[in-house]
């Protein structure tokens, strides 16, 4: 039952991607672009699928995926169903990297600055955790750590709002923030995948430990599932897919909170087996709302993450009512 | 089977919650470990089942160390109950139960499980989500879960705790058959009655120390529960069984 769920899901997924693909503003005969890409020529149409479509829908369904997985990993670790990727502070901080790489205005000169700024932002919050884990820390300080983190990276993100040089630069990285998929490379995806396949390897391993988990640290452990190797993949993990994602992608909310809710009822609670059907929603979710990004005729586009926080908010509400009394 | 502890002691800041304690369980033996409130019992527990390293001294499964055989190795040569377990997913009775399997690498619910399932009594609950257990059911499962690691070793900290009197005796009689088909079988108990009806040996601990240790006639002695819990108890005989009831304040 939940294995014919993930692979509902995958198709799913591999739809989305198809449509995202074929969405765009400019027109695109597909056939003729993949033709050419495939040929290496050279075509408008060709350019327009390596350089605008294929980038998009990689890193949205990539992001999401790890959005989705950390989500429920996450919530899994602390076995709290409000957690969240943002909780470890590491998107704050890749945002925040990001954010300086603009400010001192490293973007204007290379356009890679925004995404390395991003890395080199959510590596040093990953340092900082995981040499907490590392020295015995648990659960609940690790996430006060993330918190604090958030907290500092957000306030160094409203100084550089604050002594934004003209209100432009202000709104510039305000959009930024904000989370979109627009306008990425191929660059963008080779800098950023690698990462996000890592953090997913090490979260997908740690499965079994947090169905284990569900009996609370000590019965986990008496299991033989060594607690702080569980806390340092799962962080580690986390901190890798979401601070890549951040990097190249923005802060795209919700997905990682609500995309575990939504999976719940189609295959169960057990926190491992939920781990790949979450990703794979949170890839759907993704896709979806890149696709109604593009779709919805608005000028500036519509932010990605003001569509999932729009798509998710809500559902999320909903979920809860229709679930009132049947959890916690 | 055999779980040794040799001169343990725990120290946490400038407290000692366990001081030099030696204990040796053979396979095959119920073991009822008594004491107050804080006398140190749930720290000696996490030490046996080796969840954590004790200050001075040591715990030898067979003779082996808990670091040569490793965390998933304990994992399948203890089972372990801790005090007031919470179940935090609501997951059916039966994945909660077959969670007990991990060590074994499997989480299915197997033959081992439902065995487990059938001797704690929770069958009829199997497809039950966890989260709408009374309180004695979810001891009861959780027991269950400990039950289907089928491990050497035994330890239950309280597993009679919320559970009314027909399944406290029921949950007694599993614990000793556990011990009879072999096992090392310590449980935390308050009841003495119960400790000194179906347990092999007892272990009484006051302030970190053994107090007194041996058959249950022999630790369940007026100066013994004097000075451990600072009752009077009454002795009553019911079938050529002596009976002991804490009855009053000593003094």
């Amino acid at each position: 039952m939940p294995s014919r769920v993930v692979l509902a899901l995958g198709l799913l997924v591999l739809v989305l991607f198809s449509a995202s693909v074929a969405v765009g503003y400019a027109p695109l005969d597909l056939r003729a672009a993949f033709g050419d890409l495939l040929a290496g020529r050279q075509s408008l149409a060709a350019l327009v699928l390596s350089e605008l479509r294929l980038p998009r829908a990689i890193l949205g369904a990539a992001v999401g995926f790890s959005l989705g997985l950390t989500g429920a990993a996450l919530q899994g670790l602390m076995r709290n169903p409000l957690a969240d990727p943002g909780v470890v502070g590491v998107s704050g901080a890749a945002a925040l990297g990001a954010v300086i790489a603009f400010y001192f205005g490293f973007s204007a000169s290379f356009a890679l600055a925004l995404p390395l700024g991003g890395l080199m932002g959510a590596a040093a919050a990953t340092a900082v955790l995981l040499a907490l884990a590392a020295r015995g820390a648990g659960t609940v300080m690790l996430i006060l750590a993330g918190v604090a983190l958030s907290s500092l990276a957000g306030a160094l993100t409203a100084l550089a709002l604050n002594l934004a040089p003209s209100p432009y630069a202000a709104l510039e990285l305000v959009f930024w923030l904000m989370g979109s998929l627009a306008d990425r490379s191929l660059v963008h995806v080779a800098l950023a995948l690698p990462f996000m396949v890592v953090g997913w390897g090490l979260v997908l391993a740690t499965g079994p430990a947090l169905d284990a988990l569900t009996l609370g640290e000590d019965a986990a452990e008496s299991l033989g599932f060594p607690l702080r190797r569980v806390r340092l993949l799962v962080i580690g993990g986390t901190a890798a897919a979401v601070g890549a994602s951040v990097a190249v992608a923005g802060a795209i909310g919700f997905v990682g909170l609500v995309v575990p809710h939504l999976v719940r009822p189609l295959v169960g609670h057990r926190p491992g087996r939920l781990l790949a059907a979450s990703g794979l929603a949170g890839a759907a979710l993704t896709l979806g709302a890149d696709i109604v990004v593009r779709l919805v005729p608005t000028r500036p586009e519509l932010q990605l993450g003001v569509v999932t926080a729009l798509i998710g908010a809500p559902f999320f509400l909903f979920l809860l009512a229709r679930l009132r009394g049947r959890e916690a | 089977m055999r779980l040794a502890a040799r001169s343990v002691s725990v120290t946490r800041g400038a407290a000692t919650l366990v001081r030099d304690l030696s204990l040796d369980v053979e396979g095959g033996t119920f073991l009822g470990l008594l004491g107050p409130n804080g006398a140190g019992k749930t720290t000696l527990m996490r030490v046996l089942a080796g969840l954590e390293v004790p200050t001075s001294g040591n715990v030898l499964y067979d003779g082996r160390a808990a670091a040569e055989i490793g965390r998933r190795g304990l994992g399948r040569t203890i089972a372990y109950l801790p005090q007031d377990g919470r179940i935090h997913w609501p997951l059916p009775v039966e994945e909660v139960v077959a969670l007990g399997r991990l060590p074994h690498g499997t989480a299915a619910v197997d033959e081992a499980a439902r065995r487990a399932m059938a001797a704690a009594g929770v069958e009829a609950l199997a497809t039950r989500s966890a989260d709408i257990l009374s309180g004695g059911e979810r001891a009861r499962v959780l027991l269950a879960r400990a039950l289907a690691v089928e491990a050497p070793i035994l330890l239950a900290d309280e597993p009679s705790a919320a559970l009314d009197p027909l399944h406290q005796l029921e949950v007694m009689a599993l614990l000793r058959d556990t011990a009879r088909r072999g096992a090392v079988v310590v449980a935390v108990l308050h009841d003495l009655t119960l400790a000194g009806r179906f347990c092999d040996r007892l272990a009484l601990m006051k302030d970190g120390r053994l107090l007194a240790e041996g058959a249950p006639a022999a630790v369940l002695d007026d100066a013994y529960l004097a000075e451990a819990f600072g009752v009077d108890a009454v002795r009553l005989t019911h079938d050529g069984e002596t009976v002991v009831l804490p009855w009053a304040r000593r003094g």
